[in-house]
């Protein structure tokens, strides 16, 4: 591939998993030209899923930077956050007022913590944490000593982490979940209830169905408790809000860029206008994209996947480089969680299901298959303790999205 | 071509399975099985497997 159509000034907005990707395939891909990355936070790119495992329940604090490999040639904007985009100038404006102009924009600026603010959850008040950055695992690590109570709201996959984490470190828990069962949207109910299942075997006290009406304090404002819908009291020391997370894309308002649950894009990572026309030299990815999905038939659900920031760097640094000659977006989208000691895994769109086949659910061992269908075909598979069963799933969802 | 792991930092989680399952594989036990000297056919899979490693595990080097 000649270089003669490759931009010039690349920007890419967001210094973590997803920009440095592409940063990175920028440069294996050939491109010579400058390179700027921004990042809101001060630190180098680092990875975030240990942030709710390991990094909680080490003895010291686990290094979880992301290596940028030698000669990557690139102005490292950190501690930097961009306010607005013109697409026409197809100029970035920071902050503090500098204008960063480029021919090929990456936005990739994440999600950020839903708050109480925006879920209706009260709070937060002092000693009710989130969970998204570096800066606030090492908060609540703090916070986390043995014999203390913690709550966590929101039983999801950030949630039971937690909670699993501050069981290990020998905290007294309760997580309240809204739901029947943990996680039921997300990978339907019978795996849900085996999720429920380890949280009680591990002594997590898990109250469903119901929700947090308002936290108490003590009379220097510190954390004591909460009163839960169903009239309970729960003593907390401590208590995270895991109510999932929203695409920071705030800074794209008055843009005209469709933004405001993610950067629409087509199939080759392209953002998009609202009327569908792409914007010329944007593309978008990680957590702050709502990509079309093959399983979903184009359509583009909010993932917020690992594996799909590192693929969708990539993807969107290959269609700046080779625009249309770009091969379409196609990946399985898979994910991971880790509690209690066992390993959770899927492939595919488990919450897109209408019919969920276990076959295999071995509570003593902690092992669960499970496949999810739509419409008689298939569309996701989970396991607990046994990714070796997925392998086989993610061929046929591969096929199928070709 | 020639593939170390290093199985002190694999966490199983699947995904150089999912990138290169000519090159890897899980027993039933999810542990990690590989092909150490796979054909250069291979390459792009097995860099692609290794750059899919959320604990980077995986190194991908030239035959000695």
């Amino acid at each position: 591939m000649s270089a003669a159509g490759h931009p010039r000034d690349v920007v890419i907005v967001g210094a973590s998993l997803a920009g440095l990707r592409a940063a990175t395939t920028l440069r294996a891909e050939g491109f010579t030209g400058n390179l700027t990355l921004v990042g809101a936070e001060p630190h180098a790119p680092y990875d975030r899923p240990p942030l709710s495992k390991k990094f909680l329940t080490a003895q010291a604090p686990a290094d979880t930077g992301l290596p940028v490999p030698d000669g990557l040639g690139a102005c490292w904007l950190l501690g930097r956050s961009a306010v607005r985009l013109d697409p026409y100038s197809r100029i970035v404006t920071l902050a503090d007022g500098t204008r960063l102009p480029y021919d090929g924009l990456l936005i990739a600026t994440g999600a950020a913590a839903r708050s109480g603010a925006v879920t209706g959850e009260p709070g937060p008040e002092q000693g009710v944490f989130t969970l998204r950055g570096r800066d606030d695992a090492t908060a609540l690590r703090a916070a986390l000593t043995p014999g203390r109570g913690l709550l966590v709201v929101g039983a999801g996959f950030l949630g039971g982490e937690v909670a699993a984490a501050g069981r290990a470190l020998g905290l007294g828990v309760t997580l309240v979940e809204a739901g029947a069962v943990p996680l039921e949207r997300a990978i339907g109910a019978e795996a849900g209830a085996f999720v429920g299942m380890l949280h009680r075997k591990a002594g997590i006290d898990l109250c469903t169905g119901t929700t947090v009406t308002e936290y108490g304090t003590g009379p220097d404002g510190t954390l004591r408790g909460a009163r839960l819908a169903d009239g309970r009291l729960v003593a907390a020391d401590v208590a995270v809000l895991a109510l999932g997370a929203t695409p920071a894309t705030g800074w794209l308002a008055g843009s005209g860029i469709e933004a405001a649950d993610g950067v629409r894009t087509d199939s080759r990572l392209r953002a998009l206008f609202p009327d569908g026309s792409t914007v010329p030299g944007v593309v978008a990815a990680g957590d702050a994209a709502r990509v079309p999905q093959p399983l979903a038939d184009g359509a583009a659900p909010a993932l917020g996947h690992w594996s799909g920031a590192v693929e969708q760097g990539a993807a969107a640094a290959r269609t700046l480089l080779l625009g249309d000659a770009a091969p379409p977006y196609a990946e399985v989208p898979s994910f991971w969680s880790d509690v209690h000691g066992v390993r959770l895994r899927s492939v595919g769109l488990p919450a897109l299901a209408d019919t969920v086949k276990v076959h295999e659910c071995d509570r003593p061992a902690r092992r669960l298959e499970v496949s999810y269908h739509r419409e008689g075909r298939l569309i996701g598979a989970l396991t607990i303790g046994r990714t070796s069963r997925l392998a086989p799933y993610r061929v046929a969802l591969a096929e199928y999205g070709v | 071509m020639r593939i170390t792991v290093d199985l002190d930092l694999c966490e199983s989680h699947g995904s150089c399975v999912f990138a290169a399952p000519e090159i890897f594989s899980f027993d039933d036990d999810d542990y990690l099985l590989y092909e150490a000297a796979p054909d250069d056919g291979l390459r792009e899979a097995a860099e692609k497997a290794a750059a899919s490693c959320p604990v980077r595990a995986i190194t991908v080097a030239a035959a000695p």
